[in-house]
Parts: structure tokens; sequence; C-alpha cells
């Protein structure tokens, strides 16, 4: 199967563009967007992408032109122009950053709309192309789309790589670095500006509505896989490119399928998988560790009671039935079973008479026990 | 930023003062939180602030640090204005400014001590990784290099920070509140540390929460309470009228005698070094 | 005016009021961004319902969606209590799947007159007039109305009769636990609401647009008073306003009637952001111009004060060498000396500046605050 997309990647146009724009997708916005994470942006983000929408509208009807970086520069302009207004709004005002985020956010949305369908009734028919930004729409990407994804997606990139003990420094502890002589506020507003580009970069093919949930999920889920921010920030742009590309070639090839909540699906199970199933971190592990302690909190409770018991008789190997250690033991269902498995472990044994009793290791790890709890 | 030359004791003698604060004042909004604060900290000993709940005393050492803005007034550090000797001062911020779940190791944070000396471009290579394992040494957490940090206690968190301030090998440091809510161990750990910085002639002032040990642990100490109260030696210092003004009678805890016998301690721990000739 | 026109103002109105209305709860209680997350997540739940009883008036419909908005808000909390996200990624990773299922439900299955993304993001007032409530043969109105009337009804009988609570679970959640009123049950109350009125207002201004309603018009108010009654009263009006400015506008225009509503609740916002009177943009500028100065004043005043009769009070209180000690640039600080002398604090004594009887007595008062 692999062997003929990778054949079909080579030959077939479309399926490579679309692929190259997934990954770009998929690479920019898990590497920004795990840092926006970690920085408390997350929801800055969804903000921010819903803001472009006027400005792509705009960069339509001042110039005429879908040329994908001139469409690309005005959201990124209207995105910029939007979190200005966040940061004005919550730093002038007692509105709280939830609500300045919640009304830049739709009011600018409320305006992208009302462009989209201004530019909708003008005679050149042209609207088709801008409303892929809405839910995206991965089959109309083209090579120049790509380029333009390309262009902006390299500095950003590579100004990640270059200067990454700062923005380690300055997501971790921001006064320190300031302390240090970093000019923190130039550094904050350069990386919320990567930010930026990393969403403008994803519209195109997860569309304005749901490109947030790039932002988030990635990083999220590369989380519970790892604690080193290096291998967290790899693992979220991986986990962006396979859910673009999944998402994307899927949606080219269904009909009436749009590309973002395709892509949102597939990251949305790649979190849910990673929060279940993660080493460490993953919830099942916790459920089953939980589940084992309580079971082992049981069975050392059993053992507790039969030395309690034995020790009436001055033997510590003096049988019992397994119903009068039941009753000691929170009741009688299920006794039977414990007491199974305790021999299983070797540390009781059944008499001939029906009787239980404590084997030498069964004694042995009930002084343990006591030891254990005294302190 | 850039690679400046750490000062030796000698070359820091010279300039007299370690710290100078000239009508320092600081506003939020337009209620003050300094008013005319005038101070003078000598070299080479420790010096504590104290004061009531929001008497400044955080934002007296971050505006030190240039991290506050002041509304009026002027701060020298060794002679000179902060930014020209940032790299002989080291900073112990409060544990509580972090998120400790940031995914990074102890080691990694330690390091953060020398990335102003690196410069924009570099890594932290195998020479910084030597001088992080040794720092984290002297704090006694050399075995938890690799341990993440969301996994340490509070006392084991606020050594990880000291141990970064070491990284900068400065002669001036400044820590808010490192005894706050730290185990018994640490709070050892740290007064040990402390004291072997003032035997290399480095100067240390401490935003400390703890009256009970200032006599202890401190040889000056700087009564705060939006005003300057009183700044000095605690063995002259510390006196119940200069509490009762920077508390305003809420110290009851602290009677005539404790305090008596607080700068009575801090005196003969002069005394003995004196003697010593530390 | 049209009968028709004339119903569709009325339904944006009453969308606009019953919206506001929670929505200030949700301001005040640093909710905002959970009306963005159950508008989006109700659409599933519609799609779902709207594939069982195939009408959209039907009001399975709004149980069926309301009960998606508390399974969001039930979502998230269970997310946050894992502890392995961060606060806010919760919200961000819940609604956008939940949407997202209910747009490809729609993409693929109701490619409907109904029920198309247009719709799902821009709502269809336009056409609320020709879906009329008929009953016994007569006829009482468009159907979106008496839905939306009843919400708005229900949202002021939820404010009314609770009003203590919540005011008090707002302002202070400590003393309303410790009161017994318990704060969780308010708090899925206030959620239920917001689901009710996300869904009504749905088929009128779709998902998005019902976000800027629930919140730009409260945000408005907060920048115009302290009471919650008035700011409620003001909600409502600032929304009620937006309706009617954005209905007339994108009748002019031409345009998406719930787009040029959401933009009309930005454009009262940004009006009250520059000019409100306390809190307006121009009023805190030209406040903090004057503060910054009367404070310079008052730290001169406790300087000269401070250092008067003090062996260095020569060189302490030279008007030249006041720049370099208190390190204030010299415009400023020929300003803050203008500023003393005018208000008779302090006088020159040639180079000197010395401190007048009232300048004594407000360096001592302000160092008693």
């Amino acid at each position: 199967m692999s062997g003929e997309f990778l054949r079909l990647l080579v030959t077939d146009y479309t399926l490579r563009t679309v692929t190259l724009g997934a990954a770009l997708l998929g690479l920019t916005s898990g590497t920004l967007g795990a840092f926006a994470v970690l920085r408390r942006q997350a929801l800055l983000g969804d903000a921010v992408a819903h803001a472009t929408l006027p400005g792509i509208a705009l960069a339509f009807l001042l110039t005429l032109s879908k040329a994908p970086l001139i469409l690309l520069l005005g959201a990124a302009v209207s995105g910029w122009l939007g979190t200005l207004l966040v940061l004005a709004v919550v730093r002038n005002t007692r509105i709280r950053e939830d609500a300045a985020l919640g009304l830049i956010l739709s009011v600018f949305f409320g305006l992208g709309l009302v462009l989209l369908t201004r530019i909708q009734k003008m005679p050149l028919a042209s609207q088709a192309g801008l409303d892929s930004f809405l839910f995206g729409q991965a089959a109309t990407l083209m090579v120049g789309d790509v380029q333009a994804m390309a262009l902006l997606a390299a500095p950003v990139l590579l100004l990640l790589v270059l200067l990454w003990k700062e923005w380690k420094l300055i997501s971790f502890d921001p006064e320190y670095g300031a302390t240090l002589g970093y000019r923190v506020r130039l550094l904050d507003t350069v990386m919320t500006s990567m930010i930026v580009v990393a969403i403008v970069i994803g519209l195109q093919t997860v569309g304005v509505v749901l490109m947030s949930a790039m932002i988030v999920a990635p990083a999220a889920a590369a989380r519970q896989w790892t604690d080193r921010l290096s291998v967290m920030v790899g693992l979220s742009a991986f986990f962006g490119a396979l859910a673009g590309v999944c998402g994307a070639i899927l949606s080219s090839s269904t009909s009436q399928l749009p590309t973002g909540p395709s892509i949102v699906v597939i990251i949305s199970l790649i979190v849910a998988f990673s929060l279940a199933f993660a080493p460490n971190r993953g919830l099942v592990w916790d459920w089953v560790r939980q589940a084992r302690n309580r079971s082992r909190l049981r069975l050392d409770t059993v053992l507790g009671n039969m030395m309690l018991l034995a020790r009436q008789h001055e033997e510590a190997d003096y049988g019992h039935k397994a119903a009068a250690i039941g009753a000691l033991s929170g009741g009688r269902i299920g006794i039977e079973a414990r007491l199974r498995e305790l021999r299983r472990e070797g540390f009781v044994e059944m008499d001939r008479q029906g009787d239980w009793h404590l084997t030498a290791k069964g004694v042995a790890r009930c002084e343990m026990i006591v030891k254990k709890w005294e302190p | 930023m850039g690679k400046m030359a750490n000062g030796t004791a000698s070359e820091a003698a010279q300039s007299g003062m370690a710290v100078e604060v000239f009508d320092l004042t600081v506003a939020y909004r337009d209620k003050p939180v300094l008013w005319d604060i005038d101070l003078a900290v000598p070299q080479g000993l420790l010096m504590a602030i104290v004061g009531p709940n929001g008497a400044g005393k955080t934002t007296l050492m971050k505006a030190i640090l240039g991290l506050v803005k002041s509304a009026a007034g002027e701060v020298r550090i060794f002679g000179k204005p902060y930014s020209m000797v940032r790299s002989r001062v080291g900073y112990v911020p409060q544990r509580g400014s972090v998120d400790w779940d940031f995914p990074t190791t102890v080691i990694d944070v330690v390091m953060m001590g020398a990335y102003a000396r690196l410069g924009w471009l570099k890594r932290p290579g195998r020479n910084e990784h030597a001088e992080a394992l040794s720092a984290l040494d002297r704090v006694g957490m050399a075995e938890y290099a690799d341990r993440q940090i969301s996994q340490l206690s509070g006392g084991q968190q606020q050594r990880v920070f000291l141990a970064r301030a070491l990284m900068q090998d400065a002669m001036l440091y400044l820590m808010d509140e490192p005894f706050q809510g730290v185990d018994a161990t640490t709070e050892r750990a740290i007064v040990d540390l402390l004291r072997d910085m003032r035997k290399a002639g480095k100067t240390v002032i401490v935003v400390h929460h703890d009256l009970q040990t200032v006599g202890e642990y401190f040889d000056w100490v700087t009564l705060l309470n939006v005003r300057r109260i009183a700044s000095g030696q605690v063995s002259e210092v510390f006196t119940s009228e200069n509490l009762r003004l920077a508390y305003g009678g809420k110290i009851g805890f602290l009677g005539e005698e404790e305090l008596a016998q607080a700068r009575n301690t801090s005196l003969n721990g002069e005394r003995l070094r004196d003697e010593v000739g530390l | 005016m049209s009968t028709a026109q004339i119903e569709v103002q009325l339904i944006a109105m009453v969308v606009a009021a019953a919206a506001a209305l929670p929505g200030v709860f949700l301001v005040l209680r640093r909710m905002a961004m959970m009306s963005d997350a159950i508008s989006h997540s109700i659409l599933i739940g519609i799609v779902l319902a709207f594939f069982v009883v195939h009408n959209l008036s039907h009001p399975l419909l709004v149980f069926g969606a309301a009960a998606t908005g508390v399974l969001t808000v039930v979502l998230v909390e269970l997310l946050n209590r894992t502890k392995r996200v961060h606060a806010d990624s919760a919200i961000g990773l819940v609604f956008p799947l939940l949407f997202s299922i209910g747009v490809i439900l729609i993409s693929r299955y109701a490619s409907h007159v109904h029920l198309d993304l247009d719709a799902v993001l821009m709502g269809e007032l336009a056409f609320a007039p020709f879906d009329r409530l008929t009953l016994m043969g007569l006829d009482f109105g468009p159907r979106a109305l008496w839905l939306m009337g009843g919400i708005l009804l229900l949202n002021l009988l939820f404010i009314i009769l609770f009003f203590k609570e919540l005011k008090l679970a707002t302002f202070d959640p400590g003393l309303a636990a410790a009161l017994g009123f318990s704060p969780v049950l308010l708090h899925y109350g206030l959620m239920t609401v917001v689901s009710v009125t996300a869904v009504g207002a749905f088929e009128a201004v779709g998902s998005l647009l019902v976000v800027a309603l629930m919140i730009a018009p409260p945000a408005t108010a907060w920048l115009l008073t302290d009471r919650l009654s008035r700011m409620l009263t003001l909600s409502v009006l600032f929304g009620v306003l937006s309706a009617l400015s954005g209905y007339w506008l994108a009748h002019l225009l031409d345009v998406s009637i719930a787009g040029m509503m959401a933009t009309m609740t930005g454009f009262f916002f940004l009006a009250v952001f520059l000019y409100a009177p306390r809190r307006g943009i121009l009023a805190i500028a030209r406040r903090r111009a004057y503060q910054r100065i009367s404070f310079a004043g008052a730290a001169l005043a406790v300087h000269l004060l401070n250092h008067e009769n003090l062996p260095e009070a020569m060189e302490e209180c030279r008007v030249d060498h006041l720049g370099e000690h208190l390190r204030w640039e010299e415009p400023f600080a020929k300003k803050v000396i203008r500023h003393l002398v005018r208000a008779d604090a302090i006088r020159y004594d040639k180079e000197y500046l010395q401190l007048t009887p009232k300048g004594r007595l407000l360096a001592q008062t302000v160092m008693e605050r």
C-alpha cells in the first residue's frame, strides 16, 4: 500500500502538492504549537486564526489577486492586528483575556464573513477560491500555494532552531532571562509573530475555523510521550504532519469531505491514543496500576488476617476455613479466588481438611508488610 | 549582554559598596510601593530584607535588577549602573514564578545560567555541562541532574535555582525568599552555601520572611515598609522599636529578649569571623 | 418596511437580548471561551437530532443539542481533572473534534437547503420569516421568533430567580459555597442556559456569531458600570442596537446579516473602549499623564522633606541636581517643579528648592498613607 503511495507521490502532481502542503502545515503548527501551548497561548491561536479572515478578504479586495502570498500576507497582518488588540484590551481595561479573545475572535470573523459575502456579489465570481479558507480544501492546493507556505515556513523554522535556547529560556523563566540581559519583550513579540505565521501557513489546508486545533492538539499529544522539550517539539511536528497528510489525502480522494475537519478528527484520535497509552503518563496504565495496587492491598489484607487468626493458636501454620478468613477480610465473596491467587504466589497452602494456612514464605511476607506500615 | 569578565573580589573591592540605592520610588498605578529608598550595602556580607506583606521587598529586588520601572531614583551596583555589570549579579527568583511542569531536566535549567556567556547562537556544550554538574554538587543535587523538574520537591526546586545562579559565578547575589517552604535539610544547605559565598567575598541580599532566623543567618538587615525603616548591622538595627515601625505592632511573637539574643548572635558571629580573619 | 423585514429585525433583537443575558455572567466569571466551545459543539447534537426527526424545527433539536452543550462542559472538566493537559488546552481539544464531526456529517449526508456549511457559519436569518408557526390554521408568526422569545423568557426567569445566588457565586464563590448555594449546580445551570440559547440562536446567526452576541455587549457594558443590574440592562441594550444597526447596514450593503451584527457589536465595543468616561482609553491616558506628574510631585516633596535640615540638604535640594538624583529628564523635572510651584507646595530660593508649609504638609500626609 505504502509502496503504491510512494510511487504515486513521485508521479502524481496533485498528490505530491497536497502531501507537501499538509506536511508543511503539520511541521510548522506542530513545532510552534508546542511553544504556544507551553506559554499558555493556546486560545490565542484560536483568536488569531479567526482574525485572519478579514485580512484574506481585504487582500483580495484591494489587489483583486488570489496569489497565495498576497492572501497569506493579508492574513498575517490581520491576525497580528488581532493579537495587538487583545493585548490592548487586556492591558488597559478590566476585561480579562478570555473575553478579549472571544471578542476579537467573533468580531473579526464576522467582519470577514461580511467581506466574503460582499465579494460573492461581485461580478467576477471570485469567491470560490476564498471559500476554501473557511474549512480548508487541500485538493485545491497548487504549487504556488505550497511555495508560498514554504517561503514563510523556512525563516520561521530556521529562527526556531538557531535561537532554540533563547526560546526555551523565555518560555520557562522570562524574568530570569531579563536579568541575564535578554530583551524579553522583543523575543516575546518575535515568538508570537512566528506563531501567527505558523497559523497562516495552515489556513488553506485546515481552514480558519479549525486551525487552532492544529496548534493545540499535536503538542498536547506529544507532551504525553516525553519530558524533554526537544523531543516534544519534534514529536509534535511529526504528529501534526502525520495528521495533516492523512487528512489531506483522505479529503482529496473523497467527495464532499472538507479537509479541515478530516485532519482534526485524525489528530484528535492521536491525542486520545496518547492520553490513554503513552508510557508513564498514559491514563490506561494509571488505571491498570491503580487496579493492581488495590488488588495487592486486598491480598495483603487477607494474609494479615490469616496471621491474626493463626496467632490465636500459637502456630503460624494453623489452618482455617476459607469462610472464616473471609469473614474477617470483608466478606466471603471472592475470598476463594484470592486464596487461590495467594497459593499461586506461594504464600499459603491448603491442607487435606480444606483448611488454609500460611507457608513460611507467607509468614515472611506478613512480617515485611508490617514493617512497611510502621515508620 | 556579551562577554564580560567576572569581577574578582579585589576588583569589586575598589568600588566600595556592593549596592547603592538613591531616592528610589516605585509606583503601581498611582499607589506607592516604594518611597524614596536610600540604601548602601557594603560588600562581602549577607543581608536580609524584611518587612510585612506588601512592604515592597520583592519590588525593591526587582527594581535593583531593572525588572520593574521606577518613578524616581537610581541604583548602582559596584559603582556602576546595573546594565554594565549584569554578569556580576546572580538572581534567584521565587520558586512560584515558573511552571514546574515545563518539559525540561534539572541540569538543563542549571545550564541556563551560562546562556548569557554563550551569546546568541552557541549551544551549551560539555564545558557548561560539567560546570552545571559541579554547581549542582555544591547544592547537593548532583544525582538529580537528569530528573524531570516536575518530580522535585519544593526544597529541591529551590536548590536548582541556586545552582543556576551559581553558574554565573557572580559577586552579588539577589535571592527572593529562598527559605520559603523548604525542608530543614535544604535550609541548612542554603545557609552553608551562603556562608561559603561570604567567605569568598561575595555579597548576598535575601528577601527573608522569617524574623526568627535573622540574627542567626545574617550580618545586615534592612527593614522595609514602603519606606526604609532602618538598614545596618543586625546587632545594631534589629530592635523592637524598628520592628514596631516596620510591622506596626504586629510582631508580638518576637519579644525583647529574643531580639536581644538575635542581635547578640549576630554580633558574636561577626566577632568570631574577625578573630579568625575571615 | 415589509412585514418580513420587521419580523427579521424582531428576531434579531430577541436573539441579541437572549444572548447578552447569560453572556454577562460568562464574562464576569472569566468563562467567555466556554461560549465559543459550546456554540461549536452543539452542531453535532443538532445534526444528529436532525437526522432523527428530519426537521430543524423540532423541539428534540433543542433538547438534544443543549445536552451536547452540557456534555462539552463535562468533557472539558474531565479532561482537566486528568491533569495531563493545560487548562486552556482542554477546551481547545474538545470542541474542534465535536464540531468537525458535525461538519463532516453535514457535508456528506445533509447537503441540504437548510443545513449546509454556510448556514452553520452564518445562520439564515433572512429566511426565518418563511418558517411560520401555524396552529389550528392560525398563523402565529415566524417560528424562530417564538423559539427565541421563549428562550429569552427562560433566561430572564433564570436570572431573576437566581439573581442573588448568581451575584454571590460570581463575586465571592467561597462565601457562596459556605452559605450553602451549590456553585457547581449554578455553574451547570448557567451552562445549560448558554447551550439552549446557542441552539436557539444557531438558526438565526449560526455557530460563531452567537459568541459575538454573548461576549461583546457585556464587555462593552462592563466598561461603563460597576453594578450588575445596570450591566445586564446595558448589555441587552448594546445587543439590540447591534442587531438593529447590523440588519440595516447588511441590508444597505447587501452582505451577511449575522456577520454585520457581529461587526456592529465590535463597533460599539470599540467606541466605548475609546471614549468611556472613566475606563475608556482616552480617559485613562489623560489620567495617567496627570497622575505621573502629580505622583512625581509628591515624590519630590517627600524627597525634600527627607533631606531637609540634613547636611546633604544643600546637594539634594539644588534644582539642577534634581535630575541626577531622581533620575528625571530635564523637561519632565521642570514640569514637576512647575506643578508644585503652582500648587504652592515649593518655592525657589535662588538655586535651591524649598518646601512651603503647605508642601511640608503634603509630604507628611503622603508618607503616612
